[in-house]
């Protein structure tokens, strides 16, 4: 019924492909990397398992990040903090898994409580030996956080970069207070030194496998649910809000409820993600809080294009697979890289790489169609470009009353 | 001998610090000093000790309170005079003017200069003399503070005599004070105690409470009243000089805010533009200072008192230069788009910062404070520090220029058209563009300017400006756009109610309650303190 449902709504055959993309990885990744014998050149090594499952986490971040800000028009600088958050909800759920097995071997308290001298576990750890727990946390922390965030936020019109504003102090509130060692995670270090997930070791080719596996079919499911959303009639209400604020408001919507509703959403997508990054990189701590982190997650989503659903997906894979290889060749260069990304996909790809894609494909088309002799408005619209077209050029505007190229005083 | 002790600390303490004009007559001094050799009897040795004292020379301190303790001994072999110490069965020698330790040496060697009580009161008056009858008042006022600070009852005469003939105010008082003091560990009639502890409760400070608190403890009727009294009138003196100092505290981290935040308001108020590279500008400020100290250091070392006055100018014209291009080269094809206009100048901030680590390495370099920042100053309670305190004088400074521009001057009211309306400013024929451009290199030259104050308290790393960003954005944010009373308001207060919070919640939790009163506040403010009003309608 919901495929029928998806397929009715349009849903675009590209994100169809990278839907079936993901969950052929998912099955093929593992099969190659148990199956296979390392002497064979198709066996995928340890490290390329625990390196794309990150980033395929990082695609979901990004994936959450696009549906508040290419569909909603809410740029977050702060989505970093839903995703540590719900890094942390896992963390606890591995620390307490450790057991007798810590350097100081106590059964009930994490090391570093015991290294502070605490003498019982705080209360808001209760829960966090059964995985159920920690996974209705994972959901619930990033989502309430939200809820309670944006009811304030949108409730009382604080927009554009107001807004931007206040989510990074938000998560630059967050960063110091993790850093505390009294609140009780772990302050600085953070949360380290895993050993189990669900029985299973965490560092096991096993482990590691299912844990890619979970994260591609995360994102897969992300997708298809992001993919729904955004083609419904809820979708549509998402794109009037971001293009056209006041006059959804005027016309009788309550655009603050539909930005709670995406805003609450996509934290809960970024606490997902976060939750299956920590155990594939076996550590969390404050500094996934910083500032910077968020604005990152800004860059990969408009590197790969907003406003579509496989945009941020290659922009996530593509930025961090840059950094990778930058920060092995050429270390110090990768935050020039970094800045030089962020003015030329502002100043020359507004719409990232998928957007300048279907342009690219668009304007070649009507060429061919203008030497053939017909009109370029006749062509059949291609489904798999509907979603980017549904995305007229004021998406880039602040709005429709800013009519051009110019300041907007800060009013 | 605590006193002798004390005085000898102070004495000490000058000879380090000055080179006193005494000290040609070293030669002299040493003659008076070997005529411990000859001496036979108790009355010669008290000529020679009259003789020191009249030297006026502090340098004579040490043998003198040696001396007393019968530590000065004469070398049998060749008759010269030590001060020395004895460890075991041998004895360590020193220089008896300079202190200067001269090796060890067997015992019995050395013959003592014998002393007797009388003796040991002459040379109590001789040092007191030559303390608290020095010419200089300031080191009357070190020997009363230091006296006060470890209080003799022995020494109730020298400073009776003293406050006799003290004329100035301030050392009268620091004199009454260390007599105050003494009085209460004498054994001196109740009514004498009772005018010192009301004596010390007119002060305010934690010496003075920790003396009669520890007075209060061990005396009995109406005496412990008395100072109880006094102890809780000091202590609501020092809860007020306490909050003094937060406000100051507050005061201090206000302008820094102020200086940080107040280009950024400018840019923000006039082109609705969030420049993240803001802090990026301050950072290339206080690496100008940096620079201009190193040419200075090599070429003209005598500059150096200047080199702040020479940096200001060069480092608002090199980070306006900056914002220059950046507007031009970057920001305004972005114009009408603010949220892309934000990520464009985060990737220039980190372009900044990465070319800055790579020119001057990600130390911190060294930036000197010239003379007359460096140093402190007591009012009341409350040290103030120099370089504090000329730094809120120069935030204020900046913040009167800018008033100046915006309200006085024809481009400053271009600037307001421009804010007020653009369209209709353009239509009056203003060049909206180069108003915008000129605007933005004004914001980050600001910025520049704000980077050579900022160098002189803070660490000069390529992530200088990483530190106030947020917070200046909240300054801004919360002080309401495109008026600079709201920065100004929103500033002070900020770091003021920072400041109030520390003491009770530490800095981290202080810090994160400021910026929930932040988010708090914008539920009902979301266009800040200072709102500009107007017909817009927000997109």
């Amino acid at each position: 019924m919901i495929t029928r449902r998806l397929f009715a709504g349009g849903i675009d055959r590209r994100v169809l492909t990278v839907i079936l993309l993901l969950l052929a990885a998912a099955v093929i990744v593992p099969v190659l990397h148990l199956a296979v014998p390392p002497s064979s050149p198709f066996h995928v090594p340890n490290y390329i398992v625990a390196l794309t499952g990150k980033y395929l986490t990082y695609a979901l971040l990004a994936l959450a990040l696009d549906l508040v800000w290419g569909f909603c028009g809410i740029l977050s600088l702060g989505h970093g903090a839903f995703f540590a958050l719900g890094g942390y909800a896992m963390g606890m759920y591995l620390m307490r898994q450790i057991g007798t097995r810590g350097v100081y071997g106590n059964p009930d308290l994490p090391d570093f409580m015991v290294f502070l001298n605490w003498k019982e576990l705080p209360w808001y750890w209760y829960g966090f030996d059964q995985f159920w727990f920690a996974a209705i946390m994972i959901v619930l922390v990033p989502g309430a956080l939200a809820f309670v965030f944006g009811w304030f936020a949108f409730r009382s019109r604080v927009t554009g970069v107001y807004l931007s504003i206040i989510t990074q102090a938000l998560t630059y509130a967050l960063l110091l207070a993790f850093f505390r060692n009294d609140m009780g995670f772990g302050g600085n270090n953070g949360l380290t030194d895993f050993k189990d997930i669900l029985g299973f070791n965490v560092q096991a080719p096993g482990t590691r496998a299912a844990l890619f596996a979970a994260s591609a079919c995360a994102l897969a499911f992300a997708l298809a649910v992001t993919a729904f959303l955004t083609t419904s009639k809820f979708g549509k209400l998402m794109i009037a809000v971001r293009d056209a604020e006041s006059r959804t408001r005027f016309i009788g919507w309550r655009p603050e409820n539909v930005k709670l509703f995406a805003f609450v959403a996509s934290a809960v997508m970024a606490g997902i993600a976060g939750a299956l990054y920590v155990p594939q990189v076996g550590i969390i701590n404050p500094g996934e809080f910083a500032p910077a982190n968020s604005i990152e997650i800004v860059v990969w989503t408009a590197v790969g294009g907003r406003g579509t659903l496989v945009g941020p997906v290659i922009g996530a894979l593509m930025v961090n697979g840059a950094k990778s290889w930058f920060t092995g060749v050429l270390p110090e260069f990768w935050l020039f890289a970094l800045g030089g990304l962020f003015i030329a996909v502002t100043l020359f790809l507004p719409k990232g790489v998928v957007g300048a894609y279907d342009q690219w494909r668009r304007s070649r088309r009507d060429r061919a169609a203008r030497k053939a002799g017909r009109p370029p408005a006749g062509e059949e619209p291609t489904p798999g470009t509907n979603d980017v077209q549904a995305t007229p050029s004021s998406s880039v505007r602040s709005g429709p009353s800013s009519g051009g190229a110019e300041p907007q005083p800060a009013e | 001998m605590t006193f002798l002790r004390v005085l000898a600390m102070i004495l000490t303490a000058f000879c380090a610090a000055a080179v006193s004009p005494a000290q040609a007559d070293d030669a002299a001094l040493r003659g008076i000093i070997a005529k411990f050799a000859e001496t036979g009897n108790y009355s010669q040795t008290r000529a020679i000790v009259a003789e020191l004292a009249a030297s006026g020379d502090p340098a004579v301190a040490g043998v003198l309170n040696a001396l007393a303790d019968g530590d000065v001994h004469v070398r049998t072999s060749d008759n010269q005079v030590f001060i020395t110490k004895d460890a075991g069965k041998i004895t360590r020698v020193f220089d008896p003017l300079t202190g200067e330790a001269l090796g060890e040496e067997p015992k019995n060697l050395f013959e003592k200069v014998k002393v007797n009580n009388s003796l040991r009161r002459a040379v109590r008056d001789a040092l007191s003399s030559l303390t608290l009858g020095s010419a200089d008042p300031a080191k009357r006022l070190q020997a009363a503070r230091t006296m006060f600070a470890s209080p003799d009852a022995a020494s109730i005469e020298a400073l009776d005599a003293a406050i006799g003939k003290e004329r100035d105010a301030g050392v009268k008082a620091a004199l009454e004070a260390a007599r105050a003091a003494s009085v209460l560990i004498s054994d001196l009639p109740d009514d004498e105690k009772r005018g010192a502890v009301e004596r010390l409760g007119a002060r305010a400070d934690r010496e003075t409470l920790s003396l009669l608190k520890a007075f209060a403890e061990r005396s009995k009727g109406d005496l412990k009243a008395a100072a109880e009294r006094a102890v809780s009138s000091i202590e609501s003196g020092l809860a007020f000089w306490a909050a003094a100092q937060n406000v100051w505290y507050g005061v201090s981290l206000g302008s820094v805010l102020l200086l940080a935040a107040i280009g950024l308001a400018i840019t923000f108020g006039v082109m609705g533009v969030i420049n993240m590279a803001h802090g990026e500008m301050v950072m290339i400020g206080a690496y100008t200072t940096f620079l201009v100290q190193e040419v200075i250091r090599g070429t003209a070392p005598w500059l150096f008192d200047w080199s702040l006055a020479i940096a200001l100018p060069l480092a608002f014209l090199a980070a306006g230069a900056v914002g220059l291009a950046i507007e031009r080269g970057i920001i305004r094809f972005l114009y009408g788009r603010p949220l892309e206009t934000l990520l464009a100048t985060w990737g220039v901030s980190l372009v900044l910062q990465q070319t800055v680590r790579t020119i001057f390495g990600p130390t911190n370099r060294e930036v000197g404070n010239p003379s007359w920042m460096s140093g402190s100053f007591q009012l009341g309670e409350l040290a103030i520090t120099w370089n504090r305190l000329w730094i809120v004088v120069f935030a204020l400074a900046v913040f009167a220029a800018l008033l100046y521009i915006f309200n006085r001057t024809a481009w400053g009211l271009q600037m307001r058209a421009v804010t007020a309306n653009r369209r209709m400013a353009a239509s009056m024929g203003i060049r909206t563009p180069w108003v915008d451009a000129f605007t933005f290199a004004l914001g980050s030259g600001i910025a520049g300017i704000a980077g050579v104050a900022l160098s002189q308290i803070d660490n000069v790393s390529p992530n200088l400006g990483q530190g106030y960003i947020i917070d200046s954005f909240m300054v801004v944010v919360f002080g309401g756009v495109g008026n600079l009373w709201g920065t100004l308001v929103g500033a002070f207060s900020l770091g003021i109610l920072n400041k109030f919070l520390e003491p009770y919640a530490g800095a981290v939790l202080g810090k994160i309650l400021v910026l929930v009163v932040i988010i708090l506040f914008i539920q009902k403010r979301p266009r800040g303190l200072f709102a500009l009003k107007g017909r817009a309608v927000e997109a």
